[in-house]
């Protein structure tokens, strides 16, 4: 093994994190090398340095802090919760949606009438409009030739 | 985590409690201030809770709020440093104006010999300069290492680069922690034979 790679093991090596392999690969280089040995030992005495620094605690109010933070969280609703939330809604908005699928899919009651089977006026007899009952109580216009019959009278006065 | 996602509110509480002082810590050890620290924190447990409902537990939820509080510590520092360098055309930074937070944990009491005390703070602040003066991706990386005690994997997903790439980091960083604390480290002891 060479110097340049001991960069990438020696930190491992340090911590006890190589495997057993890797571990008598450095151990065999660093019996030849008395550089990396060196700093082998350094690099231990600067992790037991880092070992010296005091831990800080985080402040009583940190937890009351977090809690405030987290309640002050607007809450997301999914269309789902507002069922689980509320039946009433959930159930006024099924059977507006029934309702809505049976307007929309019922048949239309009213005869469809073909232009064919239209009565034409135009060819009507005479005689049947004539005949027709509401026609006949009208007042008619009186005649030169009914003028002296008595019995003639308009309808309307 | 899944817990916490399902909705249960004492899974979060629990979460808190487990990860509050790691979190400050780690943050503490980025930033250099205590106050900060636990504002970063803060806002690590909201994005946690935030996104509750979307978390898939694809990798370790050590990994994930890591990689948060990462994030969140790279760029408060290079918000610090920009705002350092406005502030120091006016003002010159005390740069031990953040060490009280630390003092205050050494009880005088524990420290009869004061002469011994007082090099024992001295050696602190030594260590703490030098893990400052590392740039702030090796200063992560030497933190998540030796603090949180994460493997190569882990560190290496939360900094976002090959684990090749990182134990070349830590690699440069060790390397220049032995260099700035050399007079230390040559008093923890000579070389065995």
């Amino acid at each position: 093994m060479s110097c340049s790679r001991m960069e990438q093991k020696i930190l491992a090596y340090v911590d006890g994190r190589l495997k057993e392999s890797e571990r008598l690969d450095v151990e065999k280089h660093l019996a030849g090398c008395g550089a990396c040995k060196l700093r082998v030992h350094e690099f231990r005495a600067v992790n037991s340095l880092l070992d010296e620094l005091p831990r800080i605690e985080p402040s009583e109010a940190f937890d009351l802090r977090v809690h405030a933070l987290v309640a002050a969280e607007p809450v997301k609703r999914s269309w789902s919760s507002w069922a689980v939330l509320s039946p009433r809604v959930a159930f006024a908005a099924a059977m507006l949606l029934l309702a809505t699928v049976w307007i929309g899919t019922r048949p239309v009651n009213n005869p469809v009438i073909a232009e064919q089977d239209l009565p034409v006026v135009e060819n009507a007899d005479y005689d049947v409009i004539s005949s027709f009952a509401p026609l006949s109580d009208l007042s008619q216009a009186p005649d030169d030739d009914d003028a002296g019959d008595p019995t003639n009278v308009p309808a309307t006065m | 985590m899944l817990d916490v996602k399902a909705g249960d509110e004492q899974s979060f509480t629990l979460l808190l409690q487990r990860y509050r002082s790691p979190l400050v810590n780690f943050l503490y050890r980025m930033v250099r201030s205590r106050e900060q620290a636990e504002d970063l924190a803060q806002e690590v447990f909201l994005r946690v809770y935030r996104a509750r409902e979307e978390y898939v537990p694809s990798a370790k939820f050590t990994t994930w709020l890591f990689r948060i509080a990462t994030n969140l510590a790279l760029n408060s520092v290079r918000d610090n440093r920009y705002q350092r360098m406005e502030i120091s055309l006016d003002a010159p930074l005390n740069p031990d104006a953040e060490d009280g937070d630390e003092k205050t944990l050494d009880v005088p009491e524990k420290n009869p010999n004061i002469e011994q005390h007082l090099v024992d703070e001295a050696r602190k602040k030594m260590i703490r300069h030098a893990i400052d003066k590392l740039p702030e991706k090796q200063r992560a990386a030497v933190l998540l290492h030796k603090y949180q005690e994460l493997d190569y994997g882990e560190i290496s997903k939360i900094l976002q680069c090959s684990e090749s790439a990182l134990k070349s980091l830590l690699f440069r960083a060790y390397e220049t922690l032995r260099v700035e604390l050399a007079p230390l480290v040559a008093r923890q002891g000579q070389l065995p034979g």
